[in-house]
């Protein structure tokens, strides 16, 4: 090979490149860029490219971490939980079933404040087996404390990733963040991806530092006693508190960010795509943005004035922000990539969100209509979309509509 | 070991010669809720105190996690975080992971930290096996994996698990009128497992809280040589095994000297039968009959004859007819299995 000029230390840290990558490379180039300690791996499809990439960066000497390959998920995201309880940053991921196995361990990481980072390539939960992408295993821990962010480009995976690990370890939250990437359509498929520079990271990311909760022999405390009746209220609160502080920490992260690296994601809950003078509006989570924007374009052009939102952030939700933007519209069609059998209207867990959100608005609440689809990773078409809205559309004129429908199904 | 593997020095703990020469500080005090007799408590207070105050212990839920650490009232003088029932491998591996990589990348003072990770039989032989089995098979993390064996989940009204020993009375294996045995599997033989299956771990013992200072000394041993190493405790439990409180030490004495419970250590490879049962096998002492150790617990006495002499069989085998005496259970021949009916 011939040798490679190489520039020094603090001229490296300065270089910013643009590389077309996958939203799984994406993540871990971010992984490098923060300088994870503590990784681990376990193979399922489709989040595990991500740990294929960060092997390479190890073995070539681009990272430095330990990079432990486990024999399950359980012991996987058990084994990153201790190593950041002692204060390394950590990194893990999984999917689907993975995502299930390690059930336990992502039960009692939030609830031992770790700020854990996890990828999640959604996947759909076993059986029948399927590779493809479907919400609802992420969707299992909206409950305990965890972040939920979706993201719907290798761009964003890589800034979603930074801005994940300064807002959990931000000692007002010290709380996980699963980074959502919908499997095959972000994890596998390649964009460009402009890299920041290791001197803006370092500038917009802090050190880790766990502080009075670090586990060492100079701070030798006991963590997560036996509580029992007596504490356990008081300390479930602090975990709530903590959650509703999210909410402001995400804003302030996203401004910073804004100011070091020059590019912006405006509200950072959800995206509007044409919302200006939208009549109705449909809203989904993930790469579902793809056709979802094309078929907006093409009925545009026909006419229609529809817009979409793309949630970013499921936990926290952005309850009254989104119900005063969605009061805007005459109707909702939500597209509900997960299921919730025998939920109320037998929707999905998205839709049920959004008119929990609604309910105690002040403002105008439009009729949400759900609509499942993508389901097991079945592509969601432009006449699928336009199926919805005119769906939607009849919504708005007061036309009754069945509340949840499948679409593409095949019947 | 290749140059890809590299193990941080330790604290190069040496044995205490004698029982005086153990220092009277405590790093596991008053707070705790065991009950009387309780050895596996004996066992936390002699490791925390083998161990030293440079030292980080994880606790996988049983009953020294249940009982050690109310809300406000710890018992532990160094370091301690809770891990999950079947993570005690996972805590162990985590948590000296995170201490290499911050020392290596100058995050964290450099300083060889023992890291201890316990579990009883459920959470070790049960549920953490898988976990206990990939740490040990990690060379360059120092660690220990302490499995405390009272041969029951004793912390959730004393059920069955794959430790405890064949035809003892449960709550999941109640003797009834039709069958006097519920609980027909023979116990799990936890470190010899261990010791066979990874080849480069470098320490695996059996102790017993009977004898303090070769149990001390062994956990000293184990956190010194580096990598991850593996003890197995057995340790008498009056709530579970149904005796008085007062005979918890003898007990222990019967288990070994029955040669029900050998204690050995295989140290590098090389296997060697340690304390009183080096003597047995040498031929200084008698083996007792297992009926001595059988008839003073509770939890064997629906046991008829026959049970008792199926059991002294067993014991037997054990020492006559594997390949390792009282470690592993390879034979030289076929033999035929009858189990009373």
């Amino acid at each position: 090979m011939a040798p490679v000029a190489t520039a020094p230390v603090e001229e490296q840290r300065k270089i910013e490149e643009t590389a077309l990558i996958t939203g799984s490379e994406a993540i871990a180039v971010a992984c490098k860029l923060a300088d994870v300690d503590v990784i681990t791996a376990y193979p399922i499809r489709p989040y595990d490219t991500v740990m294929q990439y960060i092997c390479k960066l190890v073995a070539n000497g681009e990272m430095d971490c330990e990079y432990i390959v486990a024999e399950g998920e359980h012991s996987q995201f058990e084994i990153v939980k201790h190593a950041s309880a002692c204060g390394a940053r950590v990194f893990c991921g999984s999917s689907g079933v993975g995502w299930m196995y390690a059930m336990e361990a992502l039960t009692v990481t939030p609830a031992l404040r770790i700020p854990m980072i996890a990828m999640v390539g959604n996947r759909a939960l076993d059986d029948p087996g399927a590779f493809g992408v479907e919400h609802n295993d992420a969707l299992t821990v909206r409950d305990l404390g965890w972040q939920l962010v979706w993201v719907d480009s290798a761009q964003e995976a890589l800034d979603t990733a930074l801005i994940a690990y300064r807002v959990a370890e931000d000692r007002r939250i010290f709380l996980p963040c699963a980074l959502s990437c919908d499997g095959a359509f972000l994890t596998h498929s390649q964009s460009l991806v402009n890299i920041p520079s290791q001197e803006k990271v370092n500038q917009f990311l802090p050190r880790y530092n766990r502080a009075d909760l670090l586990l060492h022999p100079d701070n030798p405390i006991t963590v997560a006693p036996q509580g029992n009746e007596d504490w356990v209220m008081e300390i479930r609160r602090q975990n709530y508190a903590a959650m509703e502080r999210t909410y402001g920490v995400i804003k302030e992260a996203y401004a910073d960010f804004e100011r070091i690296f020059g590019r912006s994601y405006g509200n950072p809950f959800f995206e509007e795509y044409m919302t200006e003078d939208a009549d109705i509006v449909l809203m989904g989570m993930g790469t579902l943005s793809t056709p979802v924007k094309v078929a907006i374009r093409k009925m545009r052009a026909e006419g229609k004035k529809v817009g979409f939102v793309r949630l970013r952030w499921f936990r926290p939700f952005a309850a009254e922000d989104l119900a005063k933007c969605l009061g805007r519209f005459s109707a909702v069609g939500v597209i509900d990539r997960d299921y919730s059998f025998g939920s109320p209207y037998l929707g999905g867990v998205l839709a049920g969100e959004v008119r929990n959100a609604l309910y105690p608005s002040p403002g105008k609440k439009p009729p949400v209509l759900d609509f499942i689809a993508g389901l097991g990773g079945r592509e969601v078409t432009v006449p699928d979309v336009e199926k919805i809205t005119a769906s939607v559309y009849q919504a708005a004129a007061g036309k009754p509509q069945p509340l949840t429908q499948w679409i593409g199904l095949r019947e | 070991m290749s140059t890809f593997v590299k193990i941080d020095p330790t604290q190069g703990l040496d044995p205490f010669k004698s029982v005086k020469k153990i220092p009277l500080e405590e790093f596991f005090t008053s707070g705790h809720r065991t009950c009387q007799g309780c050895e596996s408590a004996l066992l936390m207070k002699m490791m925390a105190k083998a161990a030293g105050p440079r030292t980080i212990v994880l606790g996988s839920t049983g009953c020294m996690y249940v009982a050690n650490t109310t809300y406000y009232s710890t018992s532990w003088v160094v370091p301690w975080m809770h891990t999950q029932l079947g993570s005690s491998g996972s805590a162990a591996l985590g948590t000296a992971a995170a201490l290499k990589v911050l020392m290596r990348k100058g995050k964290m003072k450099k300083e060889p930290i023992n890291v201890i990770a316990f579990c009883g039989d459920g959470g070790g032989a049960d549920m953490g096996i898988s976990g206990i089995s990939a740490t040990l098979t990690h060379p360059d993390y120092n660690c220990l994996i302490l499995m405390y064996d009272n041969e029951s989940y004793a912390n959730t009204d004393i059920q069955l698990s794959g430790s405890t020993p064949w035809g003892a009375n449960t709550t999941f294996s109640t003797p009834g009128k039709v069958k006097r045995i519920m609980h027909h599997r023979w116990k799990k033989n936890m470190a010899g497992m261990m010791a066979a299956g990874h080849p480069t771990c470098r320490y695996v013992s059996t102790v017993c809280m009977s004898y303090g200072l070769h149990a001390m000394n062994s956990m000293r041993k184990a956190l010194a040589i580096g990598g991850p190493t593996f003890i197995h405790s057995l340790d008498p439990c009056p709530k579970g095994w149904d005796y008085d409180p007062y005979l918890s030490h003898e007990m222990g004495e019967l288990a070994v000297n029955t040669g029900i419970w050998p204690l050995y250590e295989v140290e590098d490879g090389v296997l060697r039968l340690t304390g009183r049962t080096q003597q047995i096998a040498a031929g200084k002492i008698r083996r007792q009959p297992v009926r001595d150790y059988l008839t003073k617990q509770g939890r064997f006495a629906h046991f008829t004859s026959d049970d008792t002499d199926y059991f002294q069989s067993k014991i037997d085998e054990m020492w006559t007819k594997w390949l390792f005496p009282g470690v592993i259970p390879f034979h030289k021949e076929l033999e035929a299995d009858n189990p009373p009916e």
